[in-house]
Parts: structure tokens; C-alpha cells; sequence
């Protein structure tokens, strides 16, 4: 799932400080599994701003609203009837969704309750880690399952690096060495063959690095 | 008439080398680089110059390069892959032969987070082992690897490094013959203290024949004190040092405490001397030139060969 | 009417500060003796988060606590009513009741159990 962290109460009510009536915009996708922009955020996160506010004499009105996803055509437009009622939409679901609220509602201003983190896992209650960084050239058959590219901190093809200590990487004591893990798994595999191999030089240009990508399915248009 | 890496020449004349390391000053003033280089000259074959090391901003490796060249000294250019992409890393391999180095060492380099600016971005485009690939790719081919073709191809001699002591330690044979395989001449090891895990690590060089294709040049460090070696043990990703070459120097009073540190590591360059496949010594005195000429000659390795 | 302090949950406890409660009591069952297993420690986490959201916004902590009884402890739950109120006056009215105009008294109360 894509992940996120909620954005400091200070930073969103900066934000807010010009309007008196705004949309707080959760998100049934992602963010609500990973309860940081679902519905019962929205309805945490409009008191907050309702109670601070007020608190600071200045009212505001929220319209608390919470789309299917707000990556799809079909939900986004059901806001459009009321969308321009209010000042401002403050969305809570990813870049992605935040940003297509923008493109649609090109006459009222987008704001991002929310940092968006990374394509992870849950690793445990509350707990999430990175494991894709949607490069566009996957290579997990050869790597044991695991991705040099986003476990490994310097996205080594040839790893590990000499920080690597105990399976520990230099980066961060909590952080495993990806290359390590990729050669536990490659010897659990009886696959080390894959490891002694020079592999080509990446092609970044199918990841961010060739400019925003777009998929077309001719098959499904 | 085309020149020659000095380090190369005297290692193909079968000759037990000598390196050493001068890490470029954190400011524009050259004379820092000369003065380290003064106490480097005549004691070795060639001379790296680090690439920015722990990720902390100093004068460029190739500015170090041409500076200690001026002075004779055969350079070696450290260049890391952390910092370029591959458009910038292949320029600088066109502009640093172009200016006379010809000697290499392809590193990934430290994580930017050790250093002064841990919020930069980092590049890690290709890794240390496909830059060994590029620029022998580059030499010995005479082409970009796009596949056009160079406008005179760099030369160098190529070098790797490797950690014997880093972990998972299975692989860290595979790992220098991959490298010798991507084009390695040489390889400058990490520090050695742990004479014994070394010796393990080169026996597995030895079995695959590595010491016969690739020249492996032992790193050593002289350790000033005591306080050193536990902060180096402590704090320094992969640096292995055994208890008892800390309790040796940690036995001695404080003040020679240095003294009893140049003693163990010139009897360290006696016995790797004496170990069959190693070409030569590393010897990274790190913010302790001064003290090159006492270890190289007291090891016995001066003068330096002059090859013709 | 709530079946268990489990459904509780940070918006309930804001949405009464929103409807002018200087303080919010939550009293749940004794922990280990929770009919639905865990709702009672699961709202301590939700209470938990609510100190956190208010101290941001300057309504203080310290108007929303939670208490476990068991409910045959009917003069250990006046007790702790009491004190709470006791601790809710020393406050005075929320900030929200402040800016409202109310006249500083305690202007509801909202329980849970």
C-alpha cells in the first residue's frame, strides 16, 4: 500500500489560516489501512481543526467528506456538486489522490493534510516499511524476492557494501542490510549462482529519472 | 609518448609496492596538499587521493590528483559512485586521463547521512563494480558504453577496493573475483588488524587463484593511541580490531602509546610481506603523513624501486 | 449508550469538546476484566492519542482521563467523579467555552462505561 504520516496540527493550521469553510477529504484506499487518512481520520482530524480554530476565536465550518479512492474518475466527481461551496479542499489521501482532487477542481485550492511516505508493508500494528520504489524494471527473481534497489541504501546491484555489518546496514542501526538478506535468501534458495553474476548497468529511465511515467493498456481503453 | 601508471610499471616488474593516502584539505588552499604530499614523496609508488571520504565536503579528488602530480608523485584518483551519475563519472574518467592520472580506484563511497550534508541526494546510478566495468569498458575498448566510439580512450589502471572483515564473510571471495572479473587490476584492502581473519580470506583468494590475476595490496593503519583504536572499532562500519591489538597499545603509557603504534604496524608490513599474494601495502596514515617515511623504511621498503 | 469503552474512539472524545464539555471522563471496566477481551485497553491508546491531539491545540491534557472500576464499585466511582470534577473547576471552562462566552462552570459532563 502506499503509507503516509499524518502532517504537525501547526503545519495544517497554517494552511487553513486564510479560510473560514473547507472539505476535509479522507480516502477508503490506502490511507485508511494504513490510518492515516481514512474516515475516522477525517472525523479526528475536522474536530481538531474545529476545536482549535474556535478555541482561537476564529470559527471555521467543515464539510467532512470520505471518497472510495481519490485516484479514480468516478469518486472524485461525486464531490463536484459541493465542491465549490467551500474555500478549500484539505485531502488526506496520498499524492496521488490529492493531486487528481487539483486537476478536477481546477477553482479551489488543494492542500495536503498528509506527508506521503512510500510503497510498504504493515509490518506490525502501526508499524510500516518500504519495499517497492516502483523502479519499472523488477528484478526480485534474481535477488532472492528481496529489491536492491529499495532495501539496500546506496541501491547497489553488486552489494553489500563494506558497511555491512551483522546484517546491520551503516545507515541506520534498525535498518537491515538488504544485500544481506538477498544472500541468506539466495543460499536458502540454493540460488547463489544469480549472485556472482555482473549485471548490467540499470535503466533508470522506466523509474522517476525518465520523467512521469504513464502506463496505456491498449488492450483495456 | 604515452605515459605509464608508476604503480603498474613496479608491480609488473614484480616489485613489493607501496601506496599511501592524502586526503585533500576541507578548503581551497593547495598548500595543505602539498605539505602532505611533501612527506608522501619518494616513500611510495603512487598516491591516493580520496573522494570526498565519510561523505564530508573537501577539495575534489582530481584537484588533489594534479596537485600532488605536480610535486611527482604518481596519483591515484579515488572516485565514488555516490556523488555522479554515469554522464559525470565517465567525464571525469575522459578529464582525469586527459590531465596524466592513470590510476583508479572505483568505490561506492560512504552514505551521505556520515557526512556534513546528510540531506543530499544521493546518485548511486551504477554501483563500484560497474564503474570498474565502464572504465575498462572505456580503455580497453575505446568506446562509450553507449557504443560510440572515445576521441582517445582513458588509461588507467583500475583499481577496487574490498573489506575482508565486513559481513556476510562468505562472500567476500566471490566478491573480489566478481570485481577482478569487472576489470580490477588491483585491489587496496580495507585495514587489516585482524592478521587472522585475513589470512582465512586470503587463503580462499588463493584456492580460486585471484592473487595470480588481480594484485592485492594490504591495507594497514598505524594506530596513534589507544583511544584510537576503540573509537576506530567502535564507530567505523566493518573494522575489525582483535583485543589483543588493542590491549598491546593500551598496555603502553599514553605517551608511547604512538610510538609502540608504528612498531606494530611496521612488523604488520613484515609478515604481509612475507605472505604469498600480496603484491604490496596500503598504508592509510590517516592525518599522520609525517610518519610514512619512519614506516615504509622501517619496514624495509625504501627506497622505492625507480622503473625506467 | 456505549457497550464497552472499545468503542470509543479519539473523534467520540473530541466530538465532546466540540459540544462544550470542559472535561471527558471514560470509565471502563477493570483491565483484564473486559467482556470483549481488550475494548478497555484499546480505549486507554485512544485516550492516550486524545491527550496528545488536545495539549497541540492548547485545550490541555488534562480535560480527558480515563478510569477503570468495576461496577460494583459504586462509591469508588463517586470518588473518582468527584475528583475529576474537583479537577475540571480547578481548570475552568475549556478554551472553546471560554471563546463561547460560557460563564465558567462546568457546563456538561460526558461519561462512558
Amino acid at each position: 500500500m502506499i503509507t503516509g504520516t499524518p502532517k504537525p496540527i501547526e503545519e495544517i493550521l497554517e494552511m487553513i489560516e486564510p479560510y473560514d469553510d473547507i472539505i476535509v477529504a479522507g480516502c477508503h484506499g490506502c490511507v485508511t489501512v494504513c490510518r492515516v487518512g481514512g474516515e475516522k481520520e477525517v472525523q479526528v482530524l475536522a474536530s481538531t481543526l474545529r476545536l482549535a480554530r474556535e478555541a482561537s476565536g476564529r470559527k471555521i465550518e467543515i464539510k467532512e467528506v470520505s471518497l472510495e479512492r481519490q485516484c479514480d474518475p468516478e469518486y472524485v466527481e461525486t464531490m463536484r456538486p459541493y465542491v465549490e461551496d467551500h474555500q478549500a479542499v484539505l485531502s488526506i489521501a496520498c499524492g496521488a489522490g490529492i493531486q487528481f482532487l487539483a486537476e478536477k477542481f481546477t477553482a479551489t485550492p488543494l492542500l495536503p493534510g498528509i506527508n506521503t511516505g512510500f510503497l510498504g508493508v504493515t509490518e506490525r500494528q502501526g508499524e510500516w516499511a518500504e519495499r517497492c520504489q516502483g523502479c519499472g524494471d523488477c528484478v526480485l527473481h534474481l535477488t532472492g524476492g528481496i529489491c536492491p534497489v529499495t532495501r539496500c541504501a546506496k541501491s547497489l546491484f553488486h552489494g553489500p557494501c563494506g558497511g555491512s555489518v551483522r546484517g546491520i546496514c551503516e545507515v541506520d542501526k534498525e535498518v537491515k542490510c538488504g544485500w544481506q538478506l538477498i544472500i541468506d535468501r539466495l543460499v536458502a534458495l540454493d540460488q547463489m549462482e544469480n549472485y556472482g553474476k555482473l549485471k548490467p548497468y540499470k535503466g533508470w529511465n522506466s523509474a522517476r529519472d525518465g520523467g512521469p511515467r504513464r502506463i496505456i493498456r491498449e488492450d483495456m481503453i | 609518448m604515452k605515459v605509464e601508471s608508476n604503480l603498474k610499471r613496479v608491480l609488473d616488474a614484480g616489485h613489493f609496492s607501496v601506496t599511501a593516502e592524502c586526503g585533500p584539505p576541507r578548503g581551497a588552499d593547495p598548500d595543505v596538499v602539498r605539505k602532505k604530499a611533501a612527506y608522501v614523496k619518494d616513500n611510495v609508488d603512487a598516491c591516493n587521493v580520496t573522494d570526498n571520504q565519510t561523505s564530508v565536503v573537501r577539495m575534489s579528488s582530481l584537484a588533489g590528483c594534479l596537485l600532488i602530480k605536480e610535486l611527482g608523485i604518481d596519483p591515484l584518483i579515488q572516485m565514488v559512485v555516490r556523488d555522479r551519475n554515469r554522464i559525470a563519472l565517465q567525464s571525469d574518467l575522459l578529464g582525469a586521463s586527459a590531465l596524466g592520472v592513470r590510476n583508479l580506484l572505483c568505490l561506492s563511497g560512504d552514505h551521505q547521512k556520515f557526512g556534513d550534508d546528510p540531506q543530499a541526494k544521493n546518485v548511486f546510478d551504477i554501483d563500484s563494480m560497474q564503474l570498474i566495468h565502464l572504465a575498462k569498458t572505456m580503455r580497453d575498448e575505446g568506446v562509450f558504453p553507449s557504443g560510440d566510439k572515445l576521441q582517445g580512450a582513458p588509461d588507467f589502471y583500475i583499481g577496487c577496493a574490498v573489506n575482508p572483515f565486513a559481513d556476510p564473510f562468505e562472500i567476500r571471495v566471490p566478491r573480489l573475483k566478481l570485481k577482478m572479473e569487472a576489470g580490477a587490476d588491483f585491489v587496496q584492502t580495507q585495514c587489516i588488524y585482524n592478521m587472522e581473519k585475513f589470512k582465512t580470506y586470503m587463503e580462499g583468494a588463493k584456492q580460486q587463484g585471484l592473487h595470480e590475476k588481480i594484485k592485492i595490496l594490504a591495507g594497514v593503519t598505524p594506530l596513534k593511541s589507544a583511544g584510537m583504536a576503540k573509537f576506530m572499532r567502535r564507530m567505523v562500519a566493518g573494522m575489525d580490531i582483535p583485543d589483543e591489538v588493542v590491549n598491546r597499545i593500551a598496555d603502553e603509557p599514553k605517551e608511547k602509546q604512538a610510538a609502540k603504534g608504528i612498531e606494530m604496524c611496521i612488523e604488520q608490513i613484515q609478515e604481509l610481506k612475507e605472505m604469498e599474494g600480496i603484491a604490496g601495502i596500503h598504508v592509510m596514515a590517516i592525518e599522520w603523513e609525517e610518519k610514512l617515511n619512519e614506516i615504509i623504511g622501517g619496514a624495509g621498503l625504501l627506497p622505492r624501486p625507480v622503473i625506467d | 449508550m456505549l457497550p464497552c469503552t472499545g468503542r470509543i474512539d479519539e473523534a467520540l472524545l473530541l466530538k465532546a469538546f466540540e459540544n462544550g464539555a470542559d472535561g471527558v471522563m471514560v470509565v471502563g471496566c477493570l483491565e483484564g476484566d473486559c467482556h470483549y477481551v481488550n475494548g478497555n485497553i484499546r480505549a486507554r491508546a485512544r485516550v492516550k492519542r486524545v491527550y496528545g491531539i488536545l495539549e497541540k491545540i492548547n485545550i490541555g491534557p488534562d480535560r480527558v482521563r480515563m478510569y477503570n472500576l468495576s461496577a460494583g464499585e459504586g462509591s469508588k466511582f463517586a470518588a473518582y467523579s468527584n475528583e475529576f470534577v474537583e479537577q475540571i473547576l480547578e481548570l475552568g471552562p475549556s478554551p472553546i467555552n471560554v471563546a463561547r462566552g460560557a460563564t465558567g462552570q462546568v457546563t456538561s459532563q460526558e461519561e462512558a462505561a
